[in-house]
């Protein structure tokens, strides 16, 4: 295992079939993700951005290539790869806090330290005093926020999220992206993050991967050098906006190919 | 707050328009009258054509000649133990159906080898008319209550099965990802998620099985029968007893609709969460 690298994905491709013709997804993807590295993967959408981070997850087997995670060949989903939908997957039968302890209590933690770290992760993502709501009484950023946090509560080796904030509307997005820097400056996870939103991306990461049109392949790797702790105001700084236009560039590129393509 | 909000709506002033727009709400009052008007009206058709004189009491009897008929039967020809016996029936029938129909349901929706083992077969056999199995059903079973529980099994089992195993297939995949990604085994996605996540589907499937249940019954209970509500129906067409058949008639709808507030009262109180 190399030094400091947490997750490798190593020449992974997936080909689907479809309608009797095969379509390559993911075409040769090699990525070192560091340890405690907040990493990002870019790309317009249909990119095979998902599939690589559900390929990650276990949920999709690679056709060719594998992925290590802490240098063990990962084969199947597990509590070690936590993982955040676009979609709002709260299970709706339970409570937040239930949602947060769901992960705990299948691993068999005893019912007082399921609660405690529970109660820890409730405060830590701001919904305090909403511990007994039911995901239906919820707006979609705090179902976003408990979903991160039931991740998070799991103490995953790396966390999974792809494009969280997707479904958001623009201000509860800007907040919800504050609140996640806040707590990766504070817990330090290893995160691999999938997104569209270019000036997301440099918000949040370390690194940022830009992806090029299906099939997807890795363009171009931007160091996000911007110091931390950040805040919302850094959006408006040069270096910022320099590194904005430098991504912007390279996606547009790949946008246009990826239109083109459907048309 | 919410609900002196919700009275303010209540009371706001509206036009012709408000009421007729799609699928918008209309005051709660408003409601209760035309769903008690709708009612009334067939009460007052029904008052017209008989108290009226349109129409032979023969084929069809006034409300009130129902009513006394109804009350007779009570009082004079044991009706209650009629009814008890279709109730047994029903119930008897659909429980069956249910215990052995919703685990089922729920494999053919989650796994595909259960799906490609038994939905042609059900899917064929839930075209059958149950009503044709009476005959078949007599020869086999004889004529007592497990031959019209039997009806009831084959009239809601089939259907059951099917609409169970649709529940199941529409529980959201992203959910059974994400407790897979929690580190969930799949015996625990089954039971942890995919069973809670269908149960509100199961039961609103079950009050509308259970309906069926009941056309079912009359059925059943028409063809060599010595009790139940159907008998009473069919014994009352030999002596022309129309009041008998109508009063009949309305007892089962009203069981039905007994039936039908019960599982909708579950509903609410088991699944408060659902949005």
């Amino acid at each position: 295992m190399e030094e400091g690298i947490k997750l490798h994905i190593h020449n992974v491709s997936k080909t689907y079939r479809s309608d009797g013709h095969e379509v390559l997804a993911v075409d040769e993807i090699d990525l070192k993700i560091r340890n405690k590295e907040f990493a990002t993967i870019i790309g317009p959408s249909g990119c095979g951005k998902s599939t690589l981070l559900r390929i990650v997850a276990g949920l999709v087997k690679p056709t060719k290539g594998i992925v290590r995670l802490d240098g063990n060949v990962i084969s199947r989903p597990g509590y070690d790869r936590g993982m955040v939908f676009q979609s709002y997957t709260l299970f709706p039968w339970l409570t937040v806090k239930e949602n947060i302890q769901f992960g705990l209590e299948i691993s068999g933690m005893p019912k007082a330290q399921q609660e405690e770290i529970a109660q820890q992760f409730i405060e830590r993502v701001g919904l305090k005093g909403f511990e007994k709501s039911y995901p239906k009484g919820l707006s979609g950023g705090m179902k976003q926020r408990v979903a991160i946090a039931r991740a998070l509560a799991n103490n995953p080796a790396i966390l999974l999220l792809d494009e969280p904030f997707g479904a958001l509307d623009a201000q509860t997005r800007a907040l919800m992206q504050e609140l996640l820097t806040q707590v990766w400056e504070e817990l330090h996870k290893t995160i691999l993050f999938v997104t569209h939103d270019v000036e997301e991306a440099i918000f949040l990461s370390d690194r940022v991967f830009i992806m090029t049109a299906r099939p997807g392949k890795i363009k171009a790797e931007i160091d996000i050098p911007l110091e931390r702790p950040r805040s919302y105001e850094i959006k408006a700084t040069e270096s910022f906006l320099n590194l904005k236009k430098q991504a912007l560039r390279l996606i547009r590129e790949e946008a246009i190919k990826a239109i083109q393509c459907r048309e | 707050m919410k609900g002196n909000k919700e009275k303010e709506w209540e009371r706001a002033p509206r036009g012709l328009e408000d009421f007729l727009s799609p699928r918008e709400p209309i005051p709660k009052r408003l409601y209760l009258v035309l769903a008690l008007s709708s009612f009334a009206f067939f009460l007052l058709v029904w008052s017209v054509l008989t108290y009226g004189g349109f129409v032979d009491p023969l084929f069809l009897p006034s409300p009130g000649r129902v009513f006394r008929a109804g009350v007779d039967l009570f009082v004079e020809l044991e009706f209650t133990t009629d009814i008890l016996s279709s109730v047994y029936r029903v119930m008897s029938g659909f429980i069956v159906a249910a215990l052995i129909g919703v685990p089922l349901g729920l494999f053919m929706g989650t796994f595909k080898v259960a799906e490609a083992l038994t939905e042609p077969v059900i899917g064929f056999i839930r075209y059958m008319p149950a009503s044709a199995f009476i005959p078949l059903f007599i020869l086999w079973l004889g004529i007592g209550d497990i031959e019209k529980i039997a009806i009831i099994f084959v009239g809601s089992f089939f259907q059951l099965v099917l609409m169970v195993a649709v529940v199941a297939k529409n529980v959201q995949k992203e959910m059974l990802e994400t407790a897979y990604t929690l580190g969930a085994r799949r015996f625990q996605v089954i039971w942890k998620v995919l069973l809670p996540a269908s149960l509100p589907g199961i039961v609103d499937t079950l009050r509308i099985i259970v309906g069926w249940a009941w056309t079912y019954i009359i059925v059943a209970e028409l063809v060599a029968s010595a009790s139940g509500i159907g008998y009473m129906i069919i014994s009352s067409q030999r002596m022309l007893r129309t009041g008998n058949i109508i009063f009949g008639i309305l007892t089962i709808g009203m069981l039905g609709l007994l039936t039908d507030y019960f599982f909708k009262w579950l509903y609410d109180r088991l699944f408060p969460w659902v949005e």
